[in-house]
């Protein structure tokens, strides 16, 4: 058990993967192409493509397929028609026309898989919502439930995403993250650090947003910094957008896949000892390396950029973690655990001489 | 390739949508396998059938003739093929395009976006502009996740290693799985334990290892009138509310000030090292000793008595395990 966790897209099941993936995707997107053009008449390729994700290059290659199916007769009236001169030839206006397919007219049931992510997504959505919102939430709901439920035998989906707020309401926010990147505009951030136990106000120029080991982060080059930092979405009070534009060349948001903090130049590896009642750590953070010991204690191996976060995480596990190396940390840590100390003793109050360095 | 197959997986569909009766394999191996020797038309045509079931349609197995039921024939009912007529009006449209945003866990992500896009296909137009709404995010990084998910909709038992807090060893389980449920913002699976002879949740978190699909795929029923959310509530851990009053340094304890209940500045403090605020503070989940913990020296616990008296003792062990 090492960290880090492989990511979920990794994690399929049954015959989705593998040689035969692409006939059987080629059919679920033809399934869902006909009913699409079906319901609205004359659509342009390239706007079937957009509204149904696929490329265009790709559905006009699907659409080949089509003209090769048909009814079992084996007569050219049985066969589906596509106009291909009008997405090919010299005189081609780009609208896809296909004939002979209305037993396809509408699109295939939601899978189970399907009926339960859309249902348990629109649960949670109802959670986050005021009143008004989540009364057009739950209509949606019983129309979709109503769906899934007719000639299926289940549209209980085994998943409660229950009913407490999701994450934090970060919509707008993000919303205005996505918009200072799109017009190259700088942002004034109010960001606060646990480790540090402080609210700065930086100024910054937003490259993107990213995603990492479960958090959100903002990439951006920090003025204050004078360095390309990483904001914890859910740590930014508050983000103005700013009139001024960026002063950094554009660049694409950093690529977080292979550790977040691994990459950092200034990181010290630091091995922990950690009780039973402080393992939940390793789920938390990037570890390099976990060695349970006999006890059901665990030593870990990880890269400490900043060792105010480490004293603050060693405070907070108290007693249940130690450092094992370097020695530097837990020196800080007893002085630091003396002086909390030092407040409870009796008649302290007052009592201990001021520090001299205030 | 790919094209031929595809080609034969829908003339197949197609075949079987069209047709009021059941269409024999001897007519569909001449119509659609012309060139296959028998051995080779029976694995083409298993998996094809095969292919299409795990797409959902639904290719119904039956007897042509009702006295000689050894020839199978084949069929996919319209009614159950098709999506239901659904109608939704515009704010209705814009919920459900919204929906594709929550997951944060990669197959259900694609799930309500294949999802959507069937229902776009259906007629439904969607505009995500026009409304103000709390975008919630749904992650699922527990590695048993899908496990306990899949299990749960085969009615598939479920065997995994699982250490509970505080212990030092994980021990073998068995659960038939009823649901998966998130509570107090972690995942728990809820169902049957067949080693107690009990029902029990499971928080994902603590399950070492992967979790395993043993047995066979309906081997047992959800009890009637199950409830899996009350069940979890009943069983998990309550989420706690702790109140506390605490001094806080000035200048430090951000994140207390920030949402606290009450502030009293200016009161005499435990030392005279910097100015010091009385704070009232509240916090729903157990970890309120932690979160005061990780202030040391900028935090002094008033009340209540036992929290001191516990922040005071974790001092003194550390203290103990580093000397």
């Amino acid at each position: 058990m090492s960290a880090p966790r492989p990511a979920n897209a990794g994690v399929t099941t049954g015959a989705t993967a593998g040689a035969t993936g692409g006939a059987k995707d080629q059919v679920a997107r033809l399934l869902t192409l006909v009913p699409f053009l079906h319901a609205r008449g004359q659509v342009r390729l390239e706007d079937a493509a957009t509204a149904l994700g696929v490329p265009a290059d790709q559905l006009l290659k699907d659409l080949k397929v089509l003209l090769m199916c048909g009814l079992p007769g084996g007569y050219p009236d049985d066969l589906i028609d596509v106009d291909l001169d009008a997405l090919e030839g010299e005189d081609a206006d780009g609208v896809i026309r296909i004939t002979n397919a209305d037993y396809l007219a509408r699109p295939l049931r939601l899978s189970p898989t399907e009926a339960t992510a859309i249902i348990v997504a629109l649960r949670a959505l109802r959670n986050g919502a005021r009143d008004e919102t989540r009364e057009v939430v739950d209509r949606a709901l019983a129309k979709l439930e109503a769906a899934a439920a007719e000639g299926s035998a289940r549209v209980d989906p085994g998943i409660d995403p229950g009913s407490d707020p999701v994450s934090p309401d970060d919509g707008a926010l993000r919303r205005t993250l996505a918009d200072a990147v799109a017009r190259r505009r700088q942002l004034r951030l109010t960001y606060f650090v646990p480790s540090r136990d402080e609210e700065s106000e930086r100024t910054v120029d937003p490259r993107g947003v990213v995603t990492a080991h479960g958090f959100t982060y903002l990439d951006a080059w920090c003025h204050s910094a004078e360095a390309p930092r990483l904001f914890r979405l859910d740590r930014i009070h508050s983000a103005e957008l700013l009139d001024s534009a960026v002063e950094t060349p554009p660049e694409a948001p950093r690529d977080l896949a292979d550790g977040l903090f691994a990459t950092a130049d200034d990181t010290t590896l630091m091995t922990l000892h950690l009780a039973p009642a402080a393992r939940w750590v390793v789920e938390y953070y990037p570890v390099e390396e976990v060695r349970p010991q006999p006890d059901g204690s665990v030593e870990v191996d990880l890269l400490v950029a900043d060792e105010r976060w480490l004293q603050r995480l060693l405070l907070r596990l108290a007693p249940h973690a130690r450092v094992v190396s370097p020695p530097g940390p837990t020196q800080t840590f007893t002085a630091a655990v003396q002086d909390a100390l030092r407040l409870y003793q009796p008649g302290g109050v007052g009592l201990n001489p001021p520090d001299p360095t205030t | 390739m790919t094209v031929r197959k595809t080609e034969r997986l829908l003339n197949l569909l197609i075949m079987l949508l069209v047709q009021r009766h059941y269409v024999s394999k001897e007519r569909i191996r001449g119509i659609l396998y012309p060139d296959s020797t028998p051995d080779g038309f029976e694995k083409m045509f298993e998996r094809d059938k095969e292919e299409l079931r795990s797409l959902g349609v639904p290719i119904e197995v039956g007897s042509i003739d009702a006295y000689f039921d050894d020839e199978p024939g084949y069929r996919i009912r319209p009614d159950e093929f098709a999506l239901p007529e659904i109608t939704l009006e515009a704010d209705e449209a814009s919920v459900i395009g919204l929906a594709t945003k929550v997951w944060e866990h990669a197959r259900l992500a694609e799930a309500t976006t294949e999802a959507v896009r069937k229902l776009t296909a259906a007629g439904v137009a969607l505009d995500v502009s026009a409304l103000d709404i709390a975008e919630p995010r749904l992650s699922a990084d527990e590695p048993s996740f899908d496990v306990f998910w899949e299990a749960t909709q085969e009615r598939q038992p479920v065997e995994f290693e699982y250490r509970r807090s505080g212990e030092p060893a994980a021990t073998t389980r068995h659960l038939q799985p009823w649901g998966v449920v998130r509570y107090s913002g972690r995942w728990y699976a809820v169902g049957f334990d067949t080693d107690r002879g009990a029902e029990r949740v499971f928080r994902l978190s603590r399950v070492e290892g992967e979790a395993r699909r043993v047995g066979t795929p309906g081997s047992y029923d959800v009890p009637a009138g199950t409830d899996v959310r009350a069940t979890t509530h009943r069983l998990a851990p309550a989420p706690t509310t702790e109140r506390a009053v605490v001094l806080v340094r000035r200048g430090a304890g951000h994140a207390l000030r920030r949402d606290a209940d009450r502030v009293q500045r200016d009161v005499a403090g435990p030392d005279a090292r910097t100015a010091w605020d009385r704070l009232a503070v509240t916090r729903s989940g157990p970890g309120l000793a932690d979160e005061l913990l990780g202030h040391a020296a900028d935090v002094y616990v008033e009340e209540p008595a036992p929290l001191r008296e516990e922040i005071v003792d974790r001092l003194r062990a550390a203290l103990r395990r580093t000397a």
